[in-house]
Order: C-alpha cells, then structure tokens, then sequence
C-alpha cells in the first residue's frame, strides 16, 4: 500500500456508510458489467446524505465497489457535480455558456453575487447558499438560466434575484 | 414572484404538427407535460418495433436507415446507418451495449432536453430498434445530471415499458431480449465525446480515447457498442414504420439529408425557441420564425450549432441548414440550434467566453488542448482590456490552427478552434481594435493550468 493509500485508508476510521446507502450502492452496481461503473453514483448517493463526498467517503465506497481508493479518488476529483468540500444548504448553478452570456448573464451573475456577498466556488456565511458556474443548462430560449437544488429558473432579471432566493431558506 | 421555472417548449402549436411531416413531435401535448405510455400507443407508439423485431431482420434496418440517410444529430453528422453496420457481430462476437448520448450541453444547444422530458418513450423505441439492429444485449441512457426532470420522465417511461412488455425478455413475441437504465452523469462538458462518455460510463474519469479501434469494434467493457444522439434515436422508428423513401421525402428538394430537425434560436430574438422542421430550412425561415432580432437590432452573425461551430455572417443566411452547406461555408451544422448575435454585442467577448468555457472543459489529457486554450483566453482577455499586442492576434492564428483537426485524441480542441478561426476571419477589426500595446512590451505569460 502506497503512502496516500494508506492516508486515505485511515481517513476512512469515523465515517460510517449508512446501511441504506451501502444497499442503494450494490443495487446500482448490479446494472453494469463491472462495478466501478457504479462509481459516480455511489459518489451521488453519499452526497445527497451528506451534501458532500468527504475524504474518508472515499474507501467506504472502493470498498463496497471492490476497487481501489485511487479509482474512486480519481473520479471523484474529475467531475464537476461531485463536491469535495462542504456546500450550502442550497447550490446555485448559474449557466455561463454563450446563450445566456448574449443574454447579459453577467449583470446576473454581479447581482447575485452581490446579493450573497460570495464569488464562484464559496459558500455564504450562515451556509445557505453555494454559488458555481455551469455548462450550457440547455435553457437557452428563456436565458439567462440558472439552477437552484432541483429547480431551473429562466429567464432570471438580476432585479427579482431577491424575490427568488428568499424561496430557499 | 415573477421568475418562472424553465419547462422545454415546442413553439410549434398542435394544429401545425401532423404525423406524416412533424415524426419526431406530433404526438407532443399543447401542455408540454409528458406523454404516457398509453398515450404513446394510441398514437400509433411502438408500432415500429411490433413490426421489425418480428418481420424484419437486423441487416434490414441498417439498410433501410442508410437508405433514409438519417445523419447523426449530436453535431458530427456521420449516418446512423454506415455506423450500424461498422459494429461488429457474428457468433463469435459478444453481444454489446447500445449507449444513447443524452449528455446535451453544447453551448446553445436545448434540443434534446424536450424529446426527453416529453416524450421518452419515442426515445426508447429508437433504441430498441438500433438495439435489434446492433445486436445489442443492453441499452444505457447516459443522462447529463443537471436534467432532473428528463431523469424522472425517463425512467417512468423505462418503468413503463418494462411493465408492458416493451423491455425485458422477448418483446413482443419476438425473441428479441434487451432492457435500458439509466445512467445519470456529473457534469463535466467532455462527457458528450462519444469515447471519454464510454469511459464515464464505465465509471472513469471522462478522458476521451484513442481511436482505432472504434468504439463499434471494441467499446464500453471491451464490447461493440454504438454510441448515438437522442435526436438521431428519435428518427428511427418514424423511418422503420413509414420506409426510407417517405423519410427522404420529408425534407424533398430542400436537402440529400433525409427527414426532419429539431432546430432552435437563441441570443437576442423576439421568440426564441424551437422547431421541428424538414431538414435544409434556410437559416432565414427560422430567425423569421423566431420573430427577428429584438429591440429594433441587425444581425451580426451568428453560430449555425453551438459553441463548437463556425461564425456566418448575415449573407448566409438563405443557406440551406444541413451538414453539407453549412460545411461548405466553413462551418458546421452541429447540432442546428442557432445562436445570433446583434451589432451591439462584441464577438471578441463572446468568443473569449466560448473559450474560457472549453479551456474549462478540456479534459486536460492533450497538450494543445490542455494549454493551448487556457492560453487563448489569456490573449483574448489582454485584447478585451485594450491591451493586446500585434503579435497576440498572430498568436491566436497559430493557436487556432495548432488546436485543429488531427493534433488531439477527440474533437473538442477542433471545436474550440473553430469559433476562434472564424471569428479571426471576420471580425479581425474586433480583435485588432484591443492592440494597443506597443510593440516588445510583453505582458504576462500564460496562466497554469485550470486558472483561466
């Protein structure tokens, strides 16, 4: 075992996979040829119970896949939806791509960032709100989009951002 | 509150969409909620796949879609049907994966979120039928994991499906065996490379792969598998149930491309949206049907598919959309949903924000691609701020072609370049305008990797 195996090894002391999410886990594993393809989902299920994959997540999963730490690392630092640090309670995904940067998604950005007093990549103070950027949301037509949790807005006047937060508490 | 959750919207009303000409949206509702398996077979759902996978054989379907000429509408436009007959199958090859590429997030681009959100069992007869074709034994819906209301849509109508006997073993007293999950992704651009999609699917990181050998030779678990757009899926039932030729028909002396497209506007128009229409529509028929430029603005260009196209001006606009004439002009048709820009809006802005999205998005597994467009965006940004030097713009040039076709493992430095190129070609004044710079004055070098 190499030394970051080990590390990551011991890291996994204290953090308990919940039966639930173990059986979700090997359920999802059973619909592919190998289990490593149960991988981002697994990272998915974590997160949903935690709001975030943390370091010592990392071995419970290899271990319930079957695959080594270093393989379940390797995609969980690659994919942009998995967080490896703590988020809010609710994250903003504001789309940054062409459609919605022709539809001033700029001003929107400002206005909400403003509003949260946070950039990209951090989270508010009183951990409500976690603000990124992402990918073309394929709401081009009703530009400038953004996303909350499960919900996407569009399109969004930097003057109702106010209105709209005050929904997620 | 006046903000309002975005539902994918048809523009077209029901009066307008008849099964003979509208095959891919006719049987949408006018309240944009899903249509249910029950519905789907009224309307003369899974008719296709009674008929082929007891009546027809696999070599059939590859040719009738050859015939029909159904090109990919993921954006590279190779035919479905050359590629179905590239996969490999005999009896001493395993049985594959039939992989539909739901991963839509090509700039611009909100096509594919409204067949699966309203209509998915469309979706999965196309892919039962390519399965049959293909000789697949297992189909996988790789869906971006932003689209939450395609994820639920699409496994009620899985769950459906199996519950009716259109999924599992034996469908419809055929034989034929074969069932589809879904596989929800976690972001990342590249997924949508058929390859680095294949490695995400196999739950890797979503670095493309090097080709030969194909993924229809030897692809997810070392097994033949076809990877295909949800657009492209969509056409396939439609062709099986009426025949190439009315397919073929459908677009006439518009276009050789066969059949219909879900084209789109977007960008400051008065009626953004989308149509299903034959395919080799004038781009000037959609913007017309879009309503025109908003607030009283003239066209300055615009993107024929998405980020990864070329720029074309206001004069190409009677071209016909499909992938020859569009290749012809120096872009590509891509995925035909188009982006407009007004003569208020800088193109150097917006291609420095399409390449800070694919310098974001690179993978980073080639080197052009990893650091050349962090680079890019670097140049674009001096001559954004007015402080660009005259070789920046002769640097731009050579990055433009040093990320072109043939110099990485997949397309998306190629895609990157050709907005770039395009836009070096018929907005240099824009760039030009941002050298002030006197000459040997450098500014700072390139950001590392990742920081753009």
């Amino acid at each position: 075992m190499t030394e970051s195996a080990r590390r990551i090894a011991s890291d996994a002391e204290g953090f308990i996979l919940e039966a639930e999410d173990r059986r979700a886990i090997a359920q999802e594993r059973d619909h592919y040829e190998q289990p490593q393809a149960a991988c981002i989902e697994a990272l998915k299920i974590v997160q949903r119970r935690h709001g975030w994959v943390p370091d010592a997540a990392i071995p419970a999963i290899a271990e319930v896949l079957g695959v080594g730490p270093a393989d379940v690392e390797g995609v969980a630092t690659f994919y942009s939806l998995i967080f490896r640090q703590p988020v809010g309670r609710h994250v903003i995904l504001i789309c940054d791509s062409s459609s919605c940067f022709l539809n001033d998604y700029e001003e929107l950005r400002d206005a909400l960032s403003e509003r949260l007093g946070i950039g990209f990549g951090q989270t508010t103070a009183d951990g409500r709100f976690t603000l990124l950027p992402v990918c073309c949301l394929g709401a081009c037509d009703r530009g400038p989009a953004l996303m909350i949790d499960d919900h996407t807005y569009g399109p969004v006047d930097p003057g109702d951002v106010a209105d709209l937060l005050e929904g997620y508490a | 509150m006046s903000v309002r959750r975005y539902h994918s919207q048809l523009r077209q009303g029901a009066a307008e969409r008849r099964a003979e000409t509208h095959p891919l949206t006719w049987r949408l509702r006018e309240d944009g909620t899903m249509v249910g398996l029950e519905e789907y077979v009224e309307k003369k759902g899974y008719a296709a796949v009674r008929e082929v996978l007891n009546h027809r054989t696999a070599d059939d379907v590859i040719k009738t879609m050859k015939e029909a000429n159904v090109r990919g509408r993921g954006g590279a436009g190779f035919s479905a049907g050359v590629k179905w007959s590239l996969t490999m199958k005999g009896p001493d090859i395993p049985r594959g994966y039939l992989v539909c590429n739901a991963d839509e997030m090509e700039p611009g681009t909100f096509k594919d979120r409204l067949l699966l959100e309203q209509q998915p069992h469309l979706l999965i007869e196309g892919m039962i039928l390519a399965g049959y074709a293909n000789d697949s034994c297992f189909g996988y819906i790789f869906l971006r994991g932003e689209y939450l209301e395609a994820a639920r849509a699409v496994q009620r109508a899985l769950d459906e499906a199996r519950a009716a006997g259109w999924l599992g073993a034996d469908i419809a007293g055929s034989g034929f065996d074969f069932d589809i999950a879904l596989h929800s992704g976690a972001g990342r651009y590249i997924c949508g490379e058929e390859t680095a999609l294949i490695n995400s699917l196999e739950g890797r990181r979503a670095n493309p792969r090097d080709k030969p050998p194909f993924p229809g030779q030897s692809g997810a678990w070392g097994k033949p598998t076809v990877v295909n757009n949800v657009e492209t899926l969509c056409n396939a039932p439609g062709v099986m149930h009426h025949g190439a030729q009315w397919y073929q028909e459908l677009s006439g002396e518009l276009s050789d491309d066969g059949g219909t497209k879900l084209y789109g506007v977007s960008g400051k128009v008065n009626m953004p949206g989308l149509w299903e229409l034959p395919i080799g529509t004038p781009a000037s028929e959609l913007l017309e049907r879009a309503g025109g430029m908003r607030d009283g603005r003239t066209l300055k260009t615009w993107l024929p598919g998405g980020g990864s196209t070329g720029f074309l001006l206001p004069e190409h606009l009677d071209s016909p959309l499909d992938f020859d004439s569009i290749g012809k002009l120096g872009s590509r048709l891509g995925t035909g949903l188009l982006t407009v820009v007004n003569e208020d809006q800088s193109v150097l802005a917006l291609v420095r924000n399409l390449e800070q999205f694919f310098a974001r998005e690179s993978c980073g597994w080639c080197t052009p691609c990893r650091d050349g467009l962090p680079w890019t965006v670097k140049l674009l940004q001096a001559l954004e701020r007015g402080e660009g030097e005259p070789r920046d713009i002769e640097m731009l040039d050579k990055l433009a072609d040093d990320l072109g076709p043939g110099k990485t493992f997949c397309a998306h430095a190629p895609g990157a370049a050709m907005p770039l190129q395009s836009a070096l070609k018929y907005f240099r004044d824009e760039f030009e305008r941002g050298v002030t710079n006197p000459a040997g004055v450098t500014h700072d070098e390139p950001m590392p990797v990742g920081e753009a």
